[in-house]
């Protein structure tokens, strides 16, 4: 397999006349935690969904998993893995039709599913409740829960939109430890935060302000060329440089 | 086709899991049957009315007789005079009052004519007119009976029928728009609702950026919607056959066509909603006010489309509930053939493709 998850080559996305993003370059490794970061309105989203295949860039290049996101959408899909900070599996339907049902989409046989799923419960300690509704758990239980599902069908890369938002500290020190492992296991880790201390926990970290990437590095580089003690102080020296305004 | 499946099989458990679904697509049929059946019957029954017979003579008391057996009215009778009708109509539950003067059965048999007054509550004018037609007819029937060829010379004796539904029963008409209801809220505003539930949910995310095809999206919430329609639709026609005792006069695999074409333009309406909107309840209104509104009113099963003026009957043209209701009114009650409604028929498929097209179009773009 290549050795970069991700490639971004001048990649813009333009709305008339506005830049949503304007000629980003970066590359991702694979199996690596990769932070991307940016104030509301930066065009973080707008570069994930032209990522994940949901939508096509003005121009530049870019490749997902070692294919392009012009012509080759559905290849991406079925390689990635997708988290957004809302809450995205059905309440209604019980842990384990949830993950039947994802596994299903993604076309997992059904001996697959079975074997994967009785092992994913079993090690989130939800072999109890796999018969209960989703929307009896404790938000905590979902999040985690709606991770295991985007990396069930284990995906090259995961693309994690805020995965901790309105989580608490234990659980979401939980959440990273499960991020670390899929990362172990080869999976690369896209996410975007807005948790200071969490840009902290990534391999490396890119800043976005005004669709431009302004800073790329380690967490540690980034700090000694901010001269900062915190991600916090760097992320607000770059972002408050932004003209626009959130939206 | 497997993922179809999977995600067809997840649309049932939603549906099954929410009563308020369930209470719609089921209650829903049963309590307006229930209601258009019944309570909302043009017919008058057991009206109330008082009757007056100052001659008390063998040809008055016959005609009572026959009033009374029938069993559109309830009868009072006590003599009175000509300053207590008000009074009595005034009451509010007697709906007409019929007087009978003295000597009506001398007066009839020696200058072979009598009079009989019928005094109505006219403030309520359709009740009014159905009782009056009533009583008219009971009397004359009398006379028919009785005097058949001895008074006039000539006569014109009308032979009046009520045909495909020729002993008057209302609910009828309201059975095919009932059905026009009832599958356009299940279909339109269920379909709308649930789509607009995943967007708000964030799954339709998750559905979009996994590699299962929007359009496909779009047919597994359609299916089931259409096969519980369908479930919906047979349970209504039980309900109107053995509930209504409605016959079912054509042929029913044309009415399951013709049904099942309408269900289709109904999603394509849901569908199109869905792509309007991100809110559940915006969903819901706009279906409600889009669709239950214009089919109540420019169907024409509650009121007639020809005493529109012709700019409403221009928009009634439409509703495609009305086309709907005019092709299984005339299968279902006159029992006719499809080659009396292809024209109707044409025009719902038109529709449906219309709606489809935009619908589609729409999705995709929201998609970029």
């Amino acid at each position: 397999m290549e050795e970069k998850a991700i490639i971004c080559k001048d990649l813009t996305k333009q709305f008339g006349g506005f830049y949503a993003v304007s000629n980003i370059s970066f590359e991702v490794n694979r199996g690596e935690i990769f932070g991307f970061l940016g104030a509301n309105g930066a065009g973080k989203t707008t570069a994930m969904r032209i990522l994940c295949g949901l939508s096509f860039p003005t121009s530049g290049e870019a490749t997902v998993a070692g294919f392009n996101v012009y012509n080759q959408q559905e290849s991406i899909k079925k390689n990635i893995g997708y988290m957004s900070q809302k809450f995205s599996l059905y309440e209604n339907l019980s842990i384990m039709e949830n993950i039947e049902f994802f596994g299903g989409v993604y076309g997992l046989s059904r001996p697959e599913i079975k074997e994967r799923s009785n092992k994913l419960v079993e090690d989130l300690g939800l072999k109890k409740e796999a018969k209960k509704m989703v929307g009896g758990l404790p938000l905590g239980w979902k999040q985690k829960l709606a991770f295991s599902v985007a990396i069930f069908h284990r995906p090259k890369i995961v693309f994690l939109d805020e995965p901790t938002g309105g989580v608490d500290p234990v659980t979401r020190r939980q959440f990273w430890d499960m991020i670390y492992d899929a990362a172990a296991s080869g999976i690369t880790i896209f996410v975007t935060t807005h948790y200071m201390d969490e840009a902290e926990y990534c391999n490396r970290v890119s800043i976005m302000v005004d669709g431009r990437l302004e800073a790329l590095d380690t967490p540690g580089n980034l700090k000694k060329r901010f001269s900062s003690d915190s991600m916090d102080e760097v992320f607000y020296n770059l972002a408050r440089r932004a003209l626009r305004k959130d939206d | 086709m497997k993922q179809l499946f999977v995600f067809i099989r997840k649309e049932f458990y939603h549906v099954f899991r929410d009563p308020r679904t369930l209470l719609i697509m089921f209650g829903l049929p049963l309590v307006q049957i229930i209601l258009f059946g019944f309570a909302l019957t043009s017919e008058v029954k057991n009206a109330h009315i008082f009757i007056s017979d100052n001659a008390q003579d063998v040809q008055t008391t016959q005609i009572i007789q026959k009033i009374k057996s029938s069993s559109y009215f309830s009868v009072e009778e006590a003599v009175i005079g000509n300053k207590k009708i008000e009074s009595i109509l005034r009451r509010g539950n007697t709906r007409c009052v019929l007087i009978f003067p003295p000597n009506f059965g001398n007066d009839l048999l020696h200058t072979g004519k009598a009079q009989v007054q019928i005094i109505a509550d006219g403030s309520d004018p359709n009740t009014a007119k159905t009782i009056i037609n009533y009583l008219t007819s009971i009397i004359s029937e009398y006379q028919h009976q009785v005097y058949s060829t001895a008074s006039l010379p000539f006569q014109i004796i009308p032979e009046t029928r009520m045909l495909y539904n020729e002993e008057g029963n209302g609910s009828l008409n309201y059975i095919p728009g009932v059905m026009a209801l009832i599958l356009m809220i299940v279909c339109t505003a269920l379909t709308s609702v649930s789509i607009v539930k995943e967007k708000e949910l964030g799954t339709m995310e998750v559905l979009l950026v996994s590699p299962f095809k929007p359009v496909m999206v779009l047919i597994s919430k359609a299916v089931p919607y259409l096969l519980l329609s369908l479930v919906n639709f047979t349970f209504i026609l039980l309900l109107s056959v053995f509930v209504l005792d409605v016959e079912i006069k054509g042929n029913l695999s044309l009415l399951f066509f013709e049904s099942t074409l309408f269900i289709i333009t109904c999603l394509s309406f849901g569908l199109l909603i869905s792509n309007t909107t991100n809110s559940q309840q915006t969903a819901l209104l706009l279906s409600m006010m889009g669709m239950m509104l214009p089919t109540i009113i420019f169907t024409g099963f509650l009121f007639p489309l020809e005493n529109m003026p012709l700019i409403f009957r221009l928009i009634s043209n439409l509703v495609p509930a009305k086309w709907y209701f005019t092709i299984i009114k005339c299968v279902m009650l006159k029992g006719l053939g499809f080659q009396y409604v292809w024209k109707e028929t044409l025009v719902l498929i038109g529709m449906t493709i219309f709606l489809l097209t935009v619908s589609l179009k729409n999705f995709k773009i929201r998609l970029q």
